[in-house]
């Protein structure tokens, strides 16, 4: 796991590498420097002239100035080194997205992808940071805060082998006991949350039924259970600092005792009082660090699901592919369907196309009717490949679709999504991700086509109105003819519109359709609807039903021999529709 | 509008106030914890002094004469961290009971008054906003409450005492000190304001690359579609270049804090130790409380001292950041709690009535029969029955004073009448119920329920008086049955399924792995658009309200599931008054009246053969000559 991640630094290997050294030399100046200050304070103490305690001031502000430069530095390379891991890493992430099929979509919601991409790089970026930071400084500084304390304390170190084990053996139980609880905790916190957000999206519902207080009282509950365990977590978490306390202050006690003993009798020989107050800086350096080693063995767990999770999007591979020698070119605009089954994962039980042989000719307009569920949808995203069939080939204009290029392909094949989205920006921006270079009057004139030309026109900034992100600023009807028009922009042998005019009225649905028929009678229109009367002009009408084709006619002889598609035609006929 | 990093100023001492308002005792006494604790732990360096003024003082009298008075003075250097030791252990662990407790009630306290708060206001803030007040706001107040405050104080109190240690040693020695210290609060200031500043940066390009990324994630199919890859991919390296720097400047500031306070410590270190040196050397006088004269046994300690003087300032400019971030989210917590709460001057209450020739009432149990009960200016109370008669005159609405939405709307509605709206969007079809049930209060005009003025009836017992099935259909974790009793706290099993039969809901239900004890999770996701429509009429049944409103909406349903959800409203409607958002003109025909509704006025009025016959906008609405938008 840890393997993939790494690959991501790349430009970063150098302050990546740099930051540890730096941190390594600057914890070897820092425990130089109690060690020069003892000598200091024994100069003094034996009554030195001045110019050695200026010899000595020199060089602790030599030393102090290096170890502030090379702390500088440090800071500066794991800020850069772990700012830029994070940088490449959502990089690799989105741009790895981008090139997934619509089968690797499915598998990861978007809500999902987003917190990889945000939450989850921030915990990895914080936890890469620590590891080339604090937990190469922390071991280091143990180390050498101990050896030091050796080398002048002598016999009096020994009492770090009776502490450090004891703060080690606490931190250890303390984190084991607390880990499960903030688990818990967390599981809590997103279960309170979702409630909120539930409560702010039916707030008129709440509202309607006068049930504030009835909510109130339920979130009381579920605060009361959050507080009731967290609580509980940072009840163990708070041994922590009196634990801390409690090793030091013994360390202390024992130090200036036997360090006194010591010195009486020994006359200040072997152990003198420079060295007792070195040995106590010490002894805080020592503890410290393990109390910081233990923060990133914590941070690090909890980065480690999120790694989970990014590696989990990285490793996913495309599932669709152009393949090598890929035709570029697509002749014309018929569609083939031999003997085509489909289901969308191995997983799945149910197939969503089951054996289907369609055959469209180029220029025709077929329209699909179907209740929910019989794979209408799935049928139609066969054809630009944005999946592959399981079994059976699906051939547009005379070959393969696995032989083109996907790219060309979905050029020529131009889709309404059901769920389509608009972006934020100008309405002229959205229509040209059909055609970026699109004219203007090319724009015009493929919104006249989807007769939304009227009411761009009737907005003050006309195609330069600012869509909001996620189109909310305009209607359903308006929402789904502009996806039409940026469809067209395309000018795409094959137009797909997958009830793509479902809150557009019925009047403007025919004039719709009567454009697309007079103006591109070349491209083949492909219409899935639920309105009969979206339909019933098609040269061919096709009904679905649970993933087959039921039947294959035009109105009047479906009208004739399919009673599914009369009595959809007459329930619907009865009244008017609008919007 | 994005939440502000800022945060007003009074915010602290508000948040002060509020939280020894929780805790008016337990508080103080955690806070008297945490000086006492963090004063004693300043206080060893007293003890040094003293055993190595001993050590000085008897140099080479061997332990038998020194141990006696060391022993004894670490025994009381003991006992005092022991003091110290049950102080903070006691001081940490009620401040986690504290902190969580504090967090609980101010949760509940935003909970509590974000549901007394007008449908305005949820109408004119964004979601997603509003729950960042309980998931980052509420998040950078644990930090600041359980960790930084605390912390803070310590540290605050250590350096207080610590100088006045130095001070009680040698006035000189501890200007030095101070002289020092500048320089460390100069560079903190510094740095630490850098620092900040570029963490509020990076809170906003993290904001920024979150919307870019939501928006694209939403959209991977659109993008997949249009082969629209490689601009997402630019559109995205900007964002995320832009988060690169600030997040590399916040956290390199961050970062070079600590060595650069620790160093300068190293630093005044070195100056204390000089300066120290040379008092000795020269013998100057002392200038002191304690009237020591300068000796090892007074440099020492000081060393130490500026030590821990240093670490402590080190401590407190950790937090900076937090405290800004914590700073940052209680002002936006209160912004929310000084929001004005759904005004309520209604006295005029619906109750449970019993009939006896005529005569109404008040009873105590739940009889069937409900009348609002007024209590008149002489004292003396009127009962009137509750009917359903629901009459608007002269309506005038804007929700912004300068944008009027609804011009003179007069309209009525006799107990078990049928009235549609049919409009475009924005016509105001979905205004005026927002004003039966007082979503929002009417500019001028008048709407009287059952011939009361609906200002004058208590909010709570007018909104239990109307049922309302809205478009987008919300329903809560729980089981299928707890959504369906959410309509009638009391209503029993019986009530509940037979109210789903009426709805059409039971035939799904019972099919449901665990029927009707099934849990819906994040709103019904699990179930379909036309199920959970069912289940909300069902909600409504159960309610059982002589009014409903009806908000139609069926574009995303196919036609069969329709037909149910449709025979479902059908059944609700009968017997009730209805107001009906129509979206189906098949809905509106056998309506008693259609009003259509244009910029805010009606246009036409009459049933549907009436409106047929005038040939109006009503007419080419349903012959298809005209659209709706």
């Amino acid at each position: 796991m840890w393997r993939t991640l790494i690959k991501s630094i790349r430009e970063y290997k150098k302050p990546t590498i740099l930051a540890p050294v730096f941190v390594a030399l600057e914890v070897i100046i820092e425990c130089t420097i109690p060690f020069i200050t003892a000598l200091l304070v024994n100069q003094i103490k034996a009554g030195c002239t001045y110019d050695v305690v200026l010899r000595y001031g020199l060089i602790l502000i030599v030393l102090a100035s290096m170890s502030l430069t090379l702390g500088w530095l440090s800071g500066r390379a794991a800020a850069t080194a772990a700012s830029g891991f994070a940088r490449n890493l959502r990089k690799d992430l989105f741009y790895n997205i981008q090139s997934f099929s619509f089968e690797n979509i499915d598998r990861f919601s978007s809500s999902s992808l987003v917190t990889r991409l945000t939450t989850d790089v921030t915990n990895v970026q914080n936890a890469f940071m620590m590891l080339i930071r604090i937990a190469v400084r922390s071991p280091l500084m143990l180390v050498f805060a101990i050896i030091m304390s050796f080398l002048m304390g002598g016999k009096l170190a020994l009492i770090f082998v009776v502490v450090i084990p004891m703060l080690g053996i606490g931190l250890f139980f303390i984190i084991r006991a607390a880990f499960p609880i903030f688990r818990r905790v967390f599981r809590k916190y997103d279960a309170l949350n979702r409630s909120i957000q539930e409560n702010v999206q039916g707030i008129r519902v709440v509202k309607s039924f006068v049930r504030e207080d009835y909510e109130k009282q339920k979130f009381g509950v579920a605060a009361e259970e959050l507080r009731q365990e967290f609580t509980k977590a940072e009840k163990i978490l708070a041994f922590n600092g009196p634990m801390m306390q409690f090793c030091l202050y013994i360390n202390m006690v024992f130090i200036l005792t036997f360090g006194a003993y010591t010195i009486a009798t020994t006359g200040g020989l072997n152990f003198n009082v420079g060295q007792l107050s070195s040995l106590m800086i010490y002894s805080f350096q020592t503890l410290m660090s393990l109390m910081m080693l233990s923060m990133v063995f914590v941070m690090v767990t909890i980065a480690d699901e999120s790694s989970r999770r990014i590696v989990e999007v990285l490793s996913e591979d495309s599932s669709l592919q152009s393949p090598e020698n890929a035709v570029q070119d697509v002749p014309d605009g018929s569609v083939d369907f031999d003997h085509v089954s489909f289901r969308y994962s191995e997983k799945a039980e149910r197939m969503a196309l089951l054996d289907v042989d369609l055959h469209i000719r180029s220029g025709e307009t077929i329209g699909i009717l179907g209740t929910t569920g019989s794979s209408k949808t799935s049928l139609v995203q066969l054809i630009p490949r944005l999946y592959d069939a399981t079994s059976g080939t699906v051939r547009v204009g005379g070959r393969d679709v696995k032989e083109y290029d996907l790219t060309a392909l979905r050029n020529q094949v131009s889709v309404v999504l059901q769920n389509n989205l608009l972006f934020s920006g100008t309405i002229a921006e959205n229509l040209r991700w059909g055609n970026p270079q699109a004219t203007d009057e090319e724009l015009k004139q493929a919104c006249e086509f989807a007769q939304a030309d009227d009411f761009i026109c009737s907005f003050p900034q006309g195609y330069e109105t600012r869509i909001e992100q996620g189109g909310t600023n305009v209607s359903g009807g308006q929402k789904q003819r502009l996806s039409i028009a940026r469809a067209l922009l395309k000018k795409p042998r094959i137009l797909i519109l997958d009830d793509s005019t479902s809150a557009v009225d019925t009047h403007t649905d025919a004039k719709i359709r009567a454009a697309l028929k007079s103006y591109l009678p070349e491209t083949t229109k492909i219409i899935i609807a639920q309105r009969v009367a979206s339909v019933m002009d098609a040269d061919r009408i096709v009904m679905l039903d649970k993933g087959g084709i039921s039947s294959v006619g035009t109105h009047e002889e479906l009208l004739k021999t399919d009673a599914a598609y009369r009595e959809v035609y007459e329930s619907q006929s009865k009244a008017g529709e609008q919007e | 509008m994005k939440p502000k990093n800022t945060y007003q100023k009074g915010t602290l001492k508000r948040l002060f106030r509020t939280l020894f308002s929780f805790y008016p005792v337990a508080l103080p006494a955690v806070i008297v914890c945490i000086i006492f604790s963090s004063a004693v732990s300043a206080i060893p360096a007293v003890f040094t002094q003293k055993i190595i003024a001993v050590l000085e003082q008897n140099a080479g009298a061997g332990w038998g004469v020194i141990g006696p008075q060391i022993i004894r003075l670490t025994m009381m250097l003991a006992v005092l961290y022991v003091i110290s030791l049950i102080l903070s252990f006691a001081y940490t662990r009620a401040m986690a009971i504290l902190s969580q407790g504090a967090l609980k009630r101010l949760r509940e306290q935003l909970f509590g008054h974000m549901q007394d708060l007008p449908v305005k206001y949820f109408d004119t803030h964004e979601r997603g906003d509003i729950m960042s007040h309980y998931t980052n706001d509420v998040d950078t107040l644990r930090q600041l409450i359980s960790q930084s405050m605390p912390q803070l104080l310590a540290s605050g109190i250590m350096v207080l005492t610590l100088f006045s240690i130095m001070l009680y040693y040698s006035v000189w020695m501890a200007l030095v000190v101070l002289f020092g210290v500048s320089f460390l609060l100069l560079a903190v200031k510094k740095i630490g304001g850098n620092s900040a500043k570029y963490f509020m940066r990076q809170q906003k390009s993290i904001g920024k690359t979150e919307g870019y990324i939501e928006e694209m994630m939403a959209g991977q199919k659109v993008i997949k579609v249009f082969c629209h890859e490689k601009e997402a991919k630019t559109g995205f390296d900007a964002v995320n270049d832009e988060l690169f720097h600030d997040s590399e400047q916040a956290n390199t500031f961050a970062n070079i804090l600590p060595p650069v306070i620790m160093n300068i410590g190293n630093l005044i270190y070195v100056l204390v130790a000089m300066a120290g040196g040379a008092f000795l050397l020269t013998q100057a006088n002392n200038l002191s409380i304690s009237g020591l004269a300068f000796s090892i046994s007074i440099v020492v300690p000081f060393l130490n001292m500026t030590r821990q003087f240093s670490g402590n300032i080190n401590q407190v400019s950790q937090q900076l950041n937090a405290v800004i971030m914590g700073l940052a989210g209680a002002s936006r917590m209160f912004a929310l709690l000084d929001e004005q709460k759904e005004a309520d001057e209604g006295t005029v209450t619906l109750v449970n009535v019993t009939e006896q020739n005529g005569e109404l009432t008040e009873s105590s149990e739940r009889t069937g029969i409900w009348a609002w009960k007024q209590p008149l200016p002489d004292g003396s109370v009127r009962y009137t029955r509750l009917s359903g008669d629901v009459r608007l005159h002269d309506v005038d609405f804007a929700y912004d004073a300068d944008k009027p939405v609804l011009h003179d709307v007069t309209l009525f509605a006799e107990p078990g009448q049928k009235v549609a709206f049919v409009g475009a969007t924005g016509a105001g079809k979905t205004t005026i119920t927002n004003l039966l049930n007082r979503f929002y209060d009417i500019a001028d005009g008048k709407i009287r329920y059952d011939g009361i003025n609906i200002n004058r009836i208590r909010k709570s017992d007018l909104r239990r008086a109307i049922g309302m099935v809205l478009q987008d259909t919300n329903l809560f974790t729980g089981s299928v049955l707890e959504n369906i009793r959410y309509g009638r706290l009391d209503a029993t099993d019986e009530e509940c399924i037979a109210a789903a039969k009426l709805a059409g809901a039971d035939d799904f239900i019972t099919r449901l792995p665990e029927g009707y004890d099934t849990p819906l999770t994040s709103n019904g996701g699990n179930l379909s658009q036309g199920q959970r429509q069912l289940i909300a009429i069902a909600r409504a049944a159960v309610a059982d309200p002589p009014v409903m409103i009806l908000d139609e909406a069926t574009s995303s349903i196919d036609t069969r599931t329709e037909a149910i959800v449709q025979r479902g409203m059908d059944a609700l409607m009968k017997g009730r008054t209805v107001f009906v958002i129509a979206h189906r003109l098949s809905t509106v025909q056998n309506s008693d009246v259609i009003m259509v509704l244009e910029n805010g006025r009606i246009i036409e009025r009459g049933s549907h053969a009436h409106l047929i016959v005038e040939g109006g906008k009503y007419y080419q609405l349903y012959t298809g000559a005209f659209e709706l938008e």
